[in-house]
């Protein structure tokens, strides 16, 4: 259950990049989680309501896309998707995969912002 | 008003990224090699890192360890027993250790008399594996008491270790341990794992374990 420290990190960057947009209401934060990033979404959604509270953040709505495993297998000489987190091998040759190219991401894609009109 | 989508592409755990990058450069440049061990609570993880450092004193290594729990600090206690400098890191309820804690840690110690870092993780088999705390290996424990399944169940934990440990195989037999299959789905998760199969007790397991330790510390990284 680290998903509260994980959405505390998510305000402390939105909040410093807001620093550059006075006065601009968040309407939506959109990560990218790997599906072997250990991140659950609903503790992160549940989560994000009580960390964003009284933050610049307050309202917005999360957006979380998931990404599943990719490994490269060497015998197919190409990218595979893993369907199954329980067995590392290739969905084509069955020959067990190590060399992980997707699936432990965690990270911000962006941020969707209501900018306020400068007053001229 | 106007709408405006602002690109970010940035790491959620990116100062922590950051720091572990820092923390790994400074253990490469004083070329001690780190391992971080990470477990459920009750694998033996403090059990097998006592008898580790206890080997490893005796051959003459210079060790030190870190240990983290979310109270007490019993674990550095019995550590520092073995006559190795140990610290304990208080986490106070977070789940897992971060960089920073380590980085704050390691204040005083001198990185290059040391040939070994131990970090002890806290009992986790969730949290740990998003947390980089610049170790060169990364070492998942698993004990005959746990289940054979356990690494199918945790697969984001055991898909990032370097090298597994089975503990506590003095008992395996009692315990109905079915050896095969816990080898087998360990592979299944992490193919081509270097698998370890240790009792602190008894000692079993020590000595390859200890060869290893000492290659992958006369590998530069």
């Amino acid at each position: 259950m680290h998903e509260l420290s994980i959405v505390s990190s998510i305000v402390d960057s939105v909040t410093t990049t807001l620093e550059a947009y006075p006065g601009a209401q968040v309407k939506e934060v959109r990560l990218r989680i790997g599906a072997l990033a250990s991140v659950v979404e609903d503790s992160l959604q549940f989560c994000y309501g009580i960390a964003t509270d009284g933050t610049p953040l307050e309202g917005s709505k999360l957006v979380v896309k998931i990404l599943p495993v990719v490994m490269h297998c060497e015998r197919c000489a190409q990218d595979i998707e893993i369907a199954s987190l329980q067995s590392f091998r290739c969905p084509r040759c069955d020959e067990p995969v190590s060399d992980l190219r997707q699936g432990r991401e965690l990270e911000i894609e962006s941020i969707e912002i209501d900018e306020v009109e400068e007053k001229v | 008003m106007t709408t405006r989508i602002v690109e970010l592409r940035q790491g959620i755990l990116k100062k922590n990224d950051e720091l572990a990058r820092g923390l790994r450069g400074r253990y490469e440049a004083a070329g001690v090699l780190v391992l971080n061990l990470v477990s459920s609570p009750g694998t033996g993880k403090t059990a097998f890192l006592e008898r580790t450092l206890r080997d490893l004193r005796e051959r003459g290594a210079k060790v030190a360890a870190l240990v983290g729990d979310l109270e007490t600090d019993n674990d550095a206690r019995r550590l520092a027993a073995s006559g190795a400098p140990v610290r304990q890191i208080n986490t106070h309820g977070i789940c897992h250790l971060e960089a920073e804690m380590v980085a704050k840690h390691l204040d005083g110690w001198e990185l290059a008399d040391l040939d070994y870092l131990f970090i002890e993780n806290v009992g986790n088999l969730v949290c740990p594996s998003s947390y980089d705390l610049g170790e060169r290996i990364r070492v998942a424990l698993l004990s005959v008491t746990e289940g054979e399944d356990k690494p199918l169940k945790y697969p984001t934990l055991f898909n990032s270790a370097d090298a597994a440990i089975l503990t506590k195989m003095d008992i395996a037999e009692p315990c109905g341990f079915d050896r095969a299959t816990a080898l087998k789905n360990m592979n299944e998760i992490r193919p081509g794992i270097r698998i370890f199969e240790t009792s602190a007790k008894t000692g079993a397991g020590m000595t390859e374990w200890l060869a290893y330790l000492a290659q992958e510390k006369s590998r530069r990284p």
